[in-house]
This record gives C-alpha cells, sequence and structure tokens, in this order.
C-alpha cells in the first residue's frame, strides 16, 4: 500500500517535457558534431580509428565517456545507495583494473596493431583462425555490454518520462537504437568520439555540481553525510550484500577478479587506444583516463550515500527503475525538475554514447577481421570494407535494439559485470600472452579464446543468475548447478591454463615475426603512426 | 604459413626487414629496453593486484575490522578503500615519471635509428 504511494509519488517527479527538451538539445548539439565529422569519414582509418588523429588528452576524456556507462554512473549510485559499503566496491574494481591497461597494455597494443584487437594476435599466428577466434569474442563482449545499456534505456525511461507501459519503453529503446546507429554511420569514429568527449564532460560536470551539493547539505562533512546515508540503510560496515553466506562471499571475490581483469580486455576500449598517433598518446590518454574516472568514482560515494540519506531506500525500490533511480531522485530532491531534466538528460548522453562506440568496435571487428582479412585474406576489394563495415552497423544496432528490449529490466550493473567476465577470461589472457610469452601460438591463442568463450558462458546459463533464484532471468525453471552468479573466479584461471596447454602441446613457432613483434611493440619502430599537424 | 601482418602486405618484402628486427632485437640496447621495462612493469602491477586481493579479502571476510570507526563515521574499510585510489593515482604518476626518464629516450633512439636506416 504504502510502496504504490510512494511509486506514484516518485511517477509525478519531474516534467517529462522539460526532460525531452534537454535531451533532445544534447542529440542537436552532439549531430551537429557528428555531421562536422562525416566530411572526413570516407576511408577504413576514419571509420575505426579517425585516421589516429585525436591526442592523447581528447582520447582519454573520449576513454572516460566510454567506460563511466549506465552501469557506472546509474548503477553505481543505485548499489551504494542500497547496499552501502559493497556498493562502493565496483568503483573501486573498476579503477584499479586501469592500472592493467596502464602498465601492461596500451602502449604495445597501439604499437603492433591497427584497428582491432585481432591485429594483436595476428601479428604473429596464423592469421585466419586467430582473427576469427577474436572477432567472435569481440562481438559476444559488446552483446552483453550493449545488452546492459539497451536495458538501462528502458529503466531509465520509465522514470523520466513517466512510460511505463513495456511498449512504449520499446518504441524509446528502439529510438535509442535508431539514433546511435546513424552517429555511427554518419561520424563514424570521429563523430562517435566527440560524442564521448561531450558526455563525458557534461556527466563529470553534472556528478560534480550533485555532490558538492549534498556535501554542502551536511555542512561538507563527509562523515556526518556518511552517517545520515548509514543511518538509512546504506551500511558502512562492509558485508550488507555480499557477507550473508560463504557463497555471497566467494561471489563477491569472483566478481572482483573480473572486474580489474576485465577492463584491459573490453574490445571497445582497446580500440581507442588506436585513435591516437603513438605509443606516448595513447599512454596520455590512459593517464587522462584514470584522472577523470578516479574523480567520477569519488562523486559515486558522496552520491550513493547522499540517495540513501536524502532520498531513503524505500522510494528508491519503489521507484520505477529502483536502484537505477538513485541518482536521477537525488537530482530531483536536490535542484527539483530542472536538475532532474539535465542529470537525466546526462544519462541518455551516456547510455547513447557508449551504445555507439559498442557498435563501432562490433562493426569494425566484422568488417576488418572478418570480411576483410579472413575472407579476403586482407585484399578487399576498393571501398567494400567500409561498405560491410556501415552494414554491420545497422545488424548489431538492430540486436541490440531486439536485445534491450529483450533484457529490459534487468539489473545494469550485474549485466555489464558478466561482459567483464566473459572479457578477462577470453580476451585478456590471450593479450597478456600474445605480448608478453615468447612461445605463445596460434593453437594456445584458439583454446584461451574458444575455451574461456566457452567456459564462461556455460558458467553463466547454469548459475542462479539465469535460474533458480529469487533474481534469476527465467523463474519458471530451475536448472543451475554452479552455485556463483559470477564466473570469473572459476573461468578466468581456466582461460589462463588452456592457452598454456594449447601452446605446449604445438610446435608452432615463428621467432621472426616475434622479433619483430617485441621490436615494434617496445619502441613503435615501423609502426603504423601519423603525425600530428595540428 | 601466412605471413601478412596487420597491414594486409604479405611476403618477401618482409624478410630482409625481418632480419633487420631481429638484429636490433638481439641488440644490447634493445634488450636493455626490454629489461628495464619489465623488471618495472611486472613487479609493480604484481604489488599493485595484491593489495587489490588484500583489500577484498578484507572486505570480504573481516566485516569487524573493516567496521572499526577511526574518526568520526569514518572507519577502516573506508580508509582503505580510499587508499586504493590513491594507490592507484601514484602508481600511474609514477610510471609516467619512469617511462618519460627510463623507457622513452632509448625506446625513442632505437626506432629512428632503425627508421633511418631503412
Amino acid at each position: 500500500m504504502s510502496a504504490a504511494l510512494l511509486a506514484q509519488e516518485a511517477d509525478a517527479i519531474g516534467s517529462p517535457v522539460l526532460n525531452l527538451a534537454i535531451f533532445a538539445g544534447f542529440v542537436i548539439v552532439t549531430l551537429f558534431f557528428v555531421l562536422k565529422a562525416s566530411r572526413t569519414n570516407k576511408t577504413a582509418a576514419d571509420m575505426y580509428t579517425a585516421g589516429s588523429a585525436f591526442t592523447g588528452r581528447q582520447n582519454g576524456i573520449a576513454i572516460s565517456g566510454d567506460y563511466l556507462s549506465a552501469a557506472s554512473f546509474l548503477g553505481i549510485a543505485g548499489a551504494i545507495a542500497l547496499s552501502g559499503y559493497d556498493g562502493f566496491l565496483y568503483s573501486i574494481g573498476f579503477l584499479v583494473a586501469w592500472l592493467i591497461a596502464l602498465l601492461l597494455v596500451a602502449e604495445l597494443l597501439r604499437n603492433t596493431g591497427r584497428f582491432t584487437m585481432a591485429d594483436v594476435l595476428a601479428f604473429r599466428m596464423q592469421e585466419r583462425p586467430v582473427r576469427t577466434a577474436a572477432a567472435t569474442s569481440t562481438l559476444v563482449v559488446s552483446f552483453f555490454y550493449l545488452l546492459a545499456q539497451m536495458a538501462g534505456a528502458g529503466g531509465l525511461v520509465a522514470l523520466l518520462l513517466n512510460i511505463n507501459g513495456r511498449g512504449g519503453q520499446s518504441v524509446v529503446i528502439a529510438v535509442v537504437g535508431v539514433l546511435m546507429i546513424a552517429y555511427v554511420l554518419v561520424g563514424g569514429m570521429k563523430g562517435t568520439t566527440y560524442v564521448q568527449i561531450i558526455k563525458a564532460s557534461l556527466l563529470v560536470i553534472g556528478a560534480a555540481i550533485m555532490t558538492v551539493w549534498v556535501l554542502g547539505k551536511y555542512g561538507f562533512n563527509l562523515s556526518s553525510l556518511l552517517g545520515a546515508g548509514n543511518d538509512a540503510g546504506a551500511s558502512l560496515a562492509p558485508g550488507k550484500k555480499y557477507g550473508v553466506s560463504q557463497i555471497s562471499r566467494l561471489d563477491f571475490i569472483s566478481l572482483s577478479l573480473a572486474l580489474v581483469l576485465g577492463t584491459a580486455g573490453l574490445p571497445h576500449i582497446l580500440m581507442r587506444f588506436y585513435t591516437v598517433p603513438t605509443a606516448k598518446e595513447a599512454r596520455k590518454s590512459v593517464v587522462w583516463a584514470i584522472g577523470v574516472i578516479g574523480v567520477f568514482y569519488l562523486f559515486t560515494l558522496v552520491l550513493g550515500f547522499g540517495a540513501a540519506a536524502l532520498v531513503g531506500a524505500d522510494r528508491i525500490k519503489a521507484a520505477p527503475g529502483a536502484a537505477n533511480s538513485a541518482a536521477p531522485l537525488l537530482a530531483f530532491e536536490l535542484g527539483g525538475t530542472l536538475l532532474l531534466g539535465i542529470i537525466s538528460a546526462v544519462a541518455f548522453a551516456t547510455i547513447l554514447a557508449v551504445v555507439a562506440g559498442l557498435t563501432i568496435t562490433a562493426s569494425a571487428s566484422f568488417a576488418h577481421d572478418i570480411y576483410a582479412q579472413v575472407i579476403h585474406k586482407g585484399n578487399p576489394p576498393a571501398g567494400q570494407e567500409v561498405k560491410v563495415a556501415r552494414i554491420a552497423a545497422l545488424v548489431v544496432g538492430a540486436v541490440a535494439i531486439v536485445g534491450g528490449i529483450a533484457a529490459n529490466g534487468q539489473n545494469i550493473a550485474f549485466l555489464v559485470a558478466l561482459a567483464f567476465a566473459v572479457a578477462a577470461s577470453a580476451n585478456l589472457p590471450t593479450i597478456l600472452y600474445s605480448l608478453f610469452w615468447k612461445r605463445f601460438n596460434t593453437r594456445g591463442a584458439l583454446f584461451s579464446i574458444y575455451g574461456g568463450l566457452i567456459v564462461t558462458l556455460t558458467l553463466i546459463i547454469f548459475s542462479p543468475a539465469v535460474s533458480g533464484a529469487k533474481t534469476s532471468m527465467i523463474k519458471s525453471v530451475d536448472f543451475h548447478w554452479f552455485p556463483l552468479a559470477n564466473p570469473g573466479l572459476v573461468s578466468i584461471p581456466i582461460a589462463f591454463f588452456l592457452g598454456w596447454i594449447g601452446t605446449v602441446t604445438s610446435k608452432e613457432y615463428n621467432a621472426a615475426k616475434y622479433s619483430e613483434m617485441e621490436v615494434r611493440s617496445l619502441t613503435g619502430a615501423g609502426a603504423s603512426q601519423t603525425v600530428l599537424d595540428h | 604459413m601466412t605471413t601478412t601482418n596487420g597491414r594486409g602486405q604479405a611476403g618477401d618484402h618482409f624478410s630482409a626487414e625481418q632480419a633487420r628486427y631481429q638484429t636490433v632485437q638481439e641488440s644490447a640496447e634493445f634488450q636493455e629496453l626490454r629489461n628495464r621495462y619489465r623488471s618495472w612493469v611486472i613487479p609493480v602491477t604484481i604489488a599493485s593486484l595484491a593489495w587489490y586481493f588484500l583489500y577484498v579479502l578484507l572486505a570480504a571476510y573481516a566485516h569487524g575490522f573493516m567496521a572499526t570507526q577511526v574518526f568520526g563515521n569514518i572507519n577502516i574499510g573506508l580508509i582503505l578503500g580510499l587508499l586504493q585510489f590513491v594507490s592507484t593515482f601514484a602508481v600511474t604518476a609514477a610510471y609516467v615519471k619512469f617511462a618519460g626518464s627510463t623507457l622513452d629516450p632509448i625506446a625513442d633512439k632505437i626506432r629512428s635509428d632503425f627508421e633511418a636506416g631503412r
């Protein structure tokens, strides 16, 4: 009864017209940049990597835009508001993960490849099988990530535009999907990067304003804000969410492992390292990204405890979108209709931009790895590769729309965590072995990619995330036998092991190509480089 | 055995170049660069991950310890969590400094020598 009343109150917040108007403003501004970028979107290099002409700072902010997805903003704020300290653990894992990208992956990858993750593997292995494998795992990771973003769009729409029917939400998800396909087709990587930069700036500024505002309400005393949040149920002590049983503790460790090892295996993040001219700029990109992302995650602590204290767990849970609506509800509590409108538009922009980044990665992987390199052995008919990339973007977009409508209502932070688990199992072992292990070869790469994918997906299908628990996707039947919702703890070590066993059971070893790769990866000698002319 | 690479060029052109890469790889200069790089990033990565997992294990199994209040409502768990931020920023800054002073000069030299000799 009281929950229904609260829900009605939550429904009534804000002005859908104003929310729409601010969002439309964002779309118009970004479309302007995308159209401007379209004039130089001709070749495959323009389409995938914007001609490698962005600076480290621009790319670093764009990486933050790609990384700070709806799961980071809405998901983490909500998780902290409802579970307190346990929610904050997401922020920490997502940040520390960048050290692996900075120290081990970004620069070497930039020097070795050109467009996609598969470029690095194909360097010294049998090109066609490893490209096919890398493209497969790129598509799977991107698909999970896309699902999470599109599912988030549905919940957000429900809250902001007051559309509660599933049909109406589906229409809005489709509109989001069509918009992002347009961005990718027209603007390519350059247009998408501008969208990321604008969105990341808006997101950080919006979160900063809310953070200062919340702190101001507590006399800029973090301790009293945390105390008020704690009293409202956002436990300051760890264990509220993950401390309930031995299994949930293991689940938490499994999640932490996937978060910290997943980032450097996310294809849409890896691809961003190619949008800069040199490895030094790639390093600078990661440094900027760590700065922006780190500061943002510090804000999430204040926003989450602020939402618990000022909005309250009951209102958050009762709102359409539940935990995902903590940040928008907090915005309304602080600055009324206008701030809600702005924060909502920013959240929308976040989803749109991340979906565009994922789409471009998935389509590049298909057009470059499968079409140009595997089918046409590196010599596709002139101009055809870009055409295929565009068609692939359309298909990926359509799949994202359908999947998003189906996944509407799922927990977005959780879906993103699954994408991280797949990336950490199928991609990271292969990338690290390939860059650091002389002996690594084709069979090792195929074992770790396909093995990692199959083990991870199998464990997910038979986990309580899919069936057998109150929060499962399928509630009617129970076919789960794997106790953990997060597969990383098992699947990541298995994938590393498979990569090793595959390698040592195969005699293949190309010493000359390894010399070339090692020299190139560490010095940039002979790497594809573009001189910045501005 | 295919010898095409990411640039889609194939064959003989590369065998001469590959010999040059091999010469560079065997040079003392390059071995020095490789040693400097690996002997810094590998231990630092392992230490950072160990520190992260120590924190994760404490958060999972030492609730009482993590909930100990230090000042006001700020508890040990929160301080350790914020220290993860501090250590991430510190490692980033240290790596930038290390790479700029210790790796870049030697890497740049090898590259320009290689490209001049092309």
